[in-house]
């Protein structure tokens, strides 16, 4: 059995000038493995995974035929049955770290803080369940991370300590929206290499949201391709050189290469049939 | 080929909560006339902080930046205005959010007391690949690509010879990124621009610029003619980590 | 939706909605018609809009909403109750009614804010802009001097400047909105701060324009929705204090109808003739929850924070 499905997704939220359909039906199933969801800003890709995790705020509308994340529908779950699987079994990494993160108050204590109120551990303990977390991110000095102010680390390490906080309840499913974006390119590959090592480890599955087609097609073992809200392709990673429709096949193309041919790149032009399909 | 921009053991120090922060130390390189330069670096190197000392809006506490040979003073005047101009990385922050375009194009004309204010700016919309219709639109109204279109047109306006462009596609999608590059290219060749173009992208660097500085922690460590950087022709371990890096996210 | 067929309202509405205006006015009006679209969608702003309407229109027909003349006295018919036919609100203790009364104060009333409105917070606005603006000495001098003002309490301050000035409705406007301008410069300046460091000021300086330009063309329309929601907010400050001078003698002079001074006169009977000095009260206080609900839904549709996405 799958360990998510979701089947028929629509978001949409009412604005001044109408109704703007932010996600137009998208149906699929995930299992315990990594799947990455690839579109340009506006897609919608960033706004299926916060629909999967309850995260659309008022007045946005979420509205599926089924979303089932093992067993459990999440479109007919109220929010407290949705604050009790939200953390714990399903948990999210955003973008940049510097908005995640408390400035307030000390890693150590934002890493404990679940385990002590949620599984009423002693303070002994959940300190080292983190220390142990910090580890397992490749965090060198992980004591005096434990110590530190998020404004005290760099944006790659704060990155590590978000990883470490999503994975310490054991989550069965992670979403990763752009994870790396706001890295530098030398240190994006570390952060993945850890958070690949890790999925793979405990046998999560992984929503990987990207803008970046080629990063995804590295990482993953499947690819959706979204466009204005629906999923215009599926293929599998390694296979994404044969991809068939022309907005992948675009965005493929369209991006400079070291020693490429110099003058004009090729520029996507937008078919509006894309959008019914 | 003569110098358009010269930097001469440039240094920047911001003044932070009493202690001070070196942002760039003794970068040095030449810019010629007409030619597309690339900085690359990471975040916190200090290449935009260079492009922003050049403008003025950064503090020069050493070193000399002459523009077509003439040094410049603590003071940009309107004459080095209608030399320099730049573009900014965030499209969404660089135009004002009350302002029509109308008003974003045409104030660069009106403080320079230029005419035609009508014809010029349907003229600039045009020359970026903007129709006509939107001149009276909001920055609001448009997408990001659609507003980095603006940013150029305006630092256009005043006909400049030398642009200053700081990651003006980081901020935007693939896509959108291959286009305006490509406008960028279009317009270097029909106006004969010089661009100094600072990005952490080697690959758009490498696509768009004759040649390059790689800068790690306010300095220069090495610079590169294009070909050395596809032959590997390189020695600061920084640079190679750096390409690495860019080759496996190209694919 | 095609030009033809539409009615002249539903094409006025299409010309303010047009995605592409073609004039400076229309995309103007054009965002303000959306601007008035979110605000009307909040009952409580509309509601209190709806109260300060109201009183610009009784201001504007006092002589014909009114009754009787507010000066004319009958002490055959002082101190009549509520309700009373012909002195629906009653008459006070020289036989005047108290309706008309305080109809016509909505003149008073209503110029007192319209001054005040007009002349504080632009000096504010000057001040803080210019202070955030430069920063360094200018910004140290000039925001001194607001700390200065804004040590004292409003109302003791501007009892002095009264006091000072001599009693009387104008000198009590003079005073109100030299008290009132600091906290505007306070709103202005931060505002002003976020601002100062944005690309598009740095563009507009490296086109080559005067500070002055920037200030008045690029600097201010930003702070400019701060200080209108913090005006409006204030305005209900504005009318008590106006009220409060006139309580205490040194605003209005008898016998000027103003709300304030009504109230003083009528708490010599207020155990007995309650309604004396509760109408103008009621009054006061529903003109400055018009006031306070306007401003609350003004900073619902006007705050940067809240609009810019």
């Amino acid at each position: 059995m799958s360990l998510l499905e979701v089947d028929d997704l629509h978001v949409r939220f009412p604005t001044e000038t109408g109704m703007v359909e932010a996600v137009r039906g998208v149906s699929f199933s995930l299992g315990r493995e990594r799947l990455g969801v690839v579109g340009e800003s506006g897609s919608g890709k960033t706004i299926t995974g916060r629909a999967i995790l309850g995260l659309v705020r008022k007045p946005g509308q979420v509205r599926a035929r089924r979303m089932l994340f093992d067993g459990i529908d999440l479109a007919r779950l109220d929010e407290r049955g949705m604050r009790r699987l939200r953390g714990q079994r399903m948990a999210m990494i955003m973008q940049d770290p510097k908005y995640s993160l408390n400035p307030v108050m000390r890693i150590g204590r934002q890493l404990t803080e679940g385990l002590r109120l949620r599984e009423r551990m002693s303070p002994a303990e959940a300190r080292r369940r983190a220390l142990d977390a910090l580890e397992a991110v490749k965090i060198r000095d992980p004591e005096r991370v434990y110590d530190a102010y998020p404004h005290e680390l760099s944006g790659g390490m704060g990155q590590r300590v978000m990883i470490a906080m999503m994975l310490i309840p054991g989550p069965d499913l992670l979403i990763a929206d752009e994870p790396t974006s706001a890295l530098d390119v030398t240190v994006q590959a570390e952060v993945l290499k850890i958070l690949d090592d890790l999925v793979r480890e405990r046998g999560m599955g992984l929503i990987f949201i990207s803008h970046d087609l080629k990063l995804v097609s590295r990482f993953c073992d499947r690819v959706l391709v979204m466009y204005r809200g629906k999923v215009v392709e599926e293929i599998a990673a390694d296979r994404l050189d044969q991809a068939r429709h022309p907005y992948t096949r675009g965005l493929l193309n369209c991006l400079p290469r070291i020693g490429g041919p110099r003058g004009h790149l090729p520029v996507l032009e937008r078919d509006p049939a894309w959008e019914e399909a | 080929m003569t110098a358009m921009i010269e930097i001469d053991g440039l240094d920047v120090t911001f003044r932070v909560k009493g202690h001070e922060v070196q942002a760039v130390k003794g970068a040095r390189f030449t810019v010629g006339e007409g030619e597309s330069y690339g900085l690359v670096g990471e975040s916190g190197s200090g290449k935009s902080t260079i492009l922003r000392a050049i403008c003025g809006l950064a503090p020069v506490t050493g070193g000399t930046i002459r523009i077509e040979g003439r040094p410049l003073g603590p003071r940009r005047d309107k004459a080095f205005a209608s030399k320099v101009q730049m573009v900014f990385q965030d499209p969404y922050a660089s135009l004002h959010p009350r302002h029509t375009l109308d008003r974003i194009l045409s104030e660069p004309l009106a403080i320079h007391g230029i005419g035609e204010h009508d014809r010029r700016v349907v003229a600039a919309l045009e020359s970026v690949g903007l129709p006509a219709s939107f001149r009276f639109r909001y920055p609001h109204q448009l997408s990001g690509g659609q507003r980095q279109r603006v940013a150029i047109a305006r630092a256009l306006m005043l006909e400049p010879e030398i642009l200053l462009l700081d990651e003006p596609t980081s901020a935007l999608d693939a896509s959108v990124q291959a286009e305006v590059l490509n406008l960028l290219w279009d317009l270097r060749e029909e106006r004969g621009l010089t661009y100094l173009m600072v990005s952490h992208d080697l690959a758009v660097v490498d696509h768009m610029c004759d040649r390059m500085a790689v800068m790690e922690a306010g300095r220069i460590v090495e610079t590169l003619e294009r070909p050395d950087l596809l032959a590997g022709r390189f020695r600061h371990p920084y640079t190679r980590k750096l390409f690495e890096a860019s080759l496996a996210a190209g694919g | 939706m095609s030009g033809p067929f539409l009615t002249p309202l539903g094409r006025l509405s299409a010309w303010l909605t047009d995605p592409n205006p073609s004039s400076r006015l229309q995309a103007r009006l054009g965002q303000a018609w959306l601007t008035w679209l979110r605000f009307s969608r909040n009952p409580l702003a509309m509601i209190g809009l709806g109260i300060i309407l109201a009183l610009v229109l009784m201001a504007l027909f006092a002589p014909l909403l009114a009754p009787h003349d507010p000066l004319e006295q009958d002490l055959t018919r002082r101190l009549l109750p509520p309700l009373t036919p012909g002195h629906w609100l009653g008459t006070d203790e020289f036989g005047r009614d108290i309706l008309s009364r305080i109809v016509h104060g909505s003149r008073i009333t209503l110029t007192i804010v319209a001054l005040v409105a007009v002349t504080a917070p632009v000096f504010g606005l000057l001040v803080g802009t210019v202070s955030g603006y430069f920063g360094g000495w200018v910004d140290a001098v000039l925001m001194r001097l607001t700390d200065i003002f804004l040590a004292f309490p409003r109302l003791i301050l501007a009892l002095a400047l009264v006091a000072a000035l001599g009693p009387g409705i104008e000198n009590a406007i003079l005073a109100i909105a030299l008290t009132a301008w600091p906290p505007y410069a306070r709103v202005a300046r931060a505002e002003t701060l976020t601002v100062r460091s944005a690309d598009y000021i740095a563009a507009i300086r490296l086109a080559g324009a005067s500070h002055g330009r920037i200030i008045l063309g690029h600097v201010t329309p930003m702070c400019l929705p701060s200080v209108i929601i913090r005006v409006t907010l204030d305005m209900a400050g504005v009318i008590l204090t106006a009220a409060g001078l006139g309580f205490l003698g040194l605003g209005a002079q008898p016998p000027l109808p103003e709300w304030g001074l009504m109230i003083s006169s009528g708490r010599k009977f207020l155990f007995d003739q309650w309604w004396v000095a509760t109408m103008p009260g009621l009054a006061i206080f529903i003109v400055s929850l018009g006031f306070n609900l306007l401003g609350d839904g003004l900073r619902d549709v006007l705050d940067p924070r809240s609009t810019s996405r």
